[in-house]
């Protein structure tokens, strides 16, 4: 029962980071049918600006430790969102007319740019994140279940970020104008919405909050390499597609899902035969239910 | 008043000329319908006036404004709304959020509850619907909805395309019945229907089109009585 709920807690914080990175592909999914591959390419930027960003305040604030996460994280967030910004400008939009298949080229080219310039930028070797700056002390919430200092923060963080972008969506006027924009660009353009205006702001929205996934991530792994966009991207985007392209909410319970059975897969079976067991689940969880867990009639549009 | 003057408008869809010069004028107050067979560029002309589709040659004018170059979403800002033919609500939407977005461009809270109260007195059905999904209402409901929508943004100009299609025959009249209420309360109308002899009785004027021209203008009174449009639209032999 502890090994359990230890195991659910660990499952919890991979599934937030993927569910945040998921959130990047499914609401551009929603406005546009497209699949951004560059998303994990833009996470993985996240981790690389993260490093220089705290390197660079670390020695500013002569060894501030902690203190320097917080604003990292905002030079992150912003550095992050206007890249995506320009990449929708650059390589999508010119390109919105022109059938499926060649924005998903664009896409892939992208994320093989953005990938090149980060091994040119920084060397193909593994990074490392400065230690220590954040305590590692574990509380125990139960006999034998234990979190990390570095979990909780994870956890809390994702889960605001989750709940602010969920009402956002949900209850403000841009955020129906969201949702219109997914169903009927062209109805969306007769209410007086500028179309264009309102995807800009999904692609800045979707890749901050990867990008600020890639610093979490890099900082709960403490290292990481050029390669971290496809490795989690790949995942994200499966939590996307499992919860249900398009849809938010399915995002973030496809993210949790497949974290979960990652890790019980890993501490009950064993960590070699954790994507078998994982993919297997997924591919059942499909076959049943096609258009993901909270899809409706849109996988076909795949 | 002259609101709206479109003069000589060339439309292509690709290489079909769908418009091959179309000119007609509505003036403040009207209503005003394009009669003619499916192709003759009935919705095409409402599509270029809302800026969904660019005119090649010609000019559309709104108010003494040059419409042609002004994007749709703008457009709609001046005060043209355009309801789409085949009731194209939000479907996940609710009929609030749906109305909600008609109210886009409105930025004064007070004038959107103000406008919200009209539509709902228009539409009872939709006061008593707000909370359900677009998705979940009828026929009948979803085309209110598309016209509650619309007239959300107090339009002065109201592009209705084929408001009457596949409803029943009581919800067509109806829907015309209505479409002369919103017009009593002032606002401008420009329709295209299918429904020629309904269209006729509650329009002002009318323009026949028939493969991208106009070849057919008048009183719609006088129309109705005009030989060839009889036995064209009206199913007469």
């Amino acid at each position: 029962m502890q090994q359990l709920l230890q195991q659910l807690i660990n499952g919890i914080t991979i599934g937030a980071f993927y569910a945040l990175v998921a959130l990047g592909y499914t609401m551009v999914y929603g406005v546009l049918k497209l699949i951004n591959f560059a998303h994990g390419g833009l996470f993985m930027w996240g981790a690389y600006v993260g490093l220089t960003g705290l390197n660079v305040l670390l020695v500013l604030l002569a060894g501030g430790g902690a203190v320097a996460i917080f604003p990292t994280a905002v030079i992150v967030m912003v550095t992050i969102a206007m890249v995506g910004v320009l990449v929708e400008r650059v390589a999508y939009r010119p390109l919105r007319s022109a059938g499926r298949l060649a924005p998903i080229i664009s896409a892939l080219g992208v994320a093989f740019i953005l990938e090149s310039l980060a091994r040119n930028v920084y060397g193909a070797s593994y990074k490392t994140y400065p230690t220590g700056l954040i305590p590692v002390g574990r509380v125990e919430i139960l006999q034998g279940v234990r979190v990390s200092l570095m979990q909780a923060i994870v956890l809390i963080v994702s889960f605001l970020l989750m709940a602010a972008l969920y009402l956002f969506v949900y209850r403000t006027r841009i955020g129906t104008a969201m949702r219109a924009v997914a169903l009927d660009h062209e109805v969306s353009r007769l209410m007086g919405i500028d179309v264009d205006r309102i995807i800009a702001t999904v692609f800045l929205i979707g890749p901050g909050l990867g990008g600020l996934a890639g610093m979490i991530v890099a900082l709960y792994y403490g290292s990481f390499d050029f390669t971290l966009g496809w490795i989690f991207g790949l995942k994200a985007f499966i939590s996307a597609i499992l919860g249900g392209i398009g849809n938010i909410p399915g995002a973030m319970l496809g993210g949790m899902i497949l974290g979960i059975i990652e890790t019980l897969g890993a501490g009950y079976v064993s960590p070699q035969w954790k994507d078998v067991i994982a993919y297997v689940i997924l591919i059942l969880i499909l076959i049943f239910r096609p258009t993901g867990l909270l899809g409706e009639r849109v996988a076909e549009k795949l | 008043m002259l609101l709206l003057k479109t003069e000589n408008l060339h439309t292509y869809y690709g290489h079909v000329h769908a418009l091959k010069g179309i000119s007609l004028e509505v003036e403040e107050g009207e209503i005003v319908t394009l009669l003619g067979a499916n192709g003759a560029g009935k919705s095409t002309t409402l599509r270029t006036i809302s800026g969904l589709v660019r005119p090649r040659e010609g000019e559309v004018k709104f108010k003494g404004h040059v419409l042609n170059h002004v994007p749709a979403h703008r457009i709609v800002q001046m005060g043209v709304c355009h309801v789409p033919e085949g009731r194209r609500i939000f479907t996940t939407l609710t009929v609030m959020e749906n109305l909600m977005m008609g109210a886009y461009t409105v930025k004064d809270e007070r004038v959107v509850q103000e406008n919200l109260q009209r539509v709902f007195d228009l539409f009872p059905r939709l006061a008593e619907r707000k909370n359900q999904l677009g998705g979940t209402l009828s026929g009948g409901e979803q085309q209110m909805l598309t016209i509650g929508r619309a007239l959300m943004a107090r339009p002065s100009l109201l592009l209705l395309d084929e408001p009457s299609l596949g409803l029943a025959p009581m919800l067509v009249k109806a829907i015309f019945d209505t479409i002369r209420e919103i017009n009593a309360r002032g606002t401008t109308i420009l329709l295209v229907e299918q429904n020629a002899r309904a269209a006729l009785k509650i329009a002002h004027r009318a323009y026949v089109l028939e493969t991208g021209r106009v070849v057919l203008s008048g009183p719609a009174q006088e129309l109705m009585q005009d030989e060839r449009v009889r036995k064209a639209y009206l199913g007469e032999r």
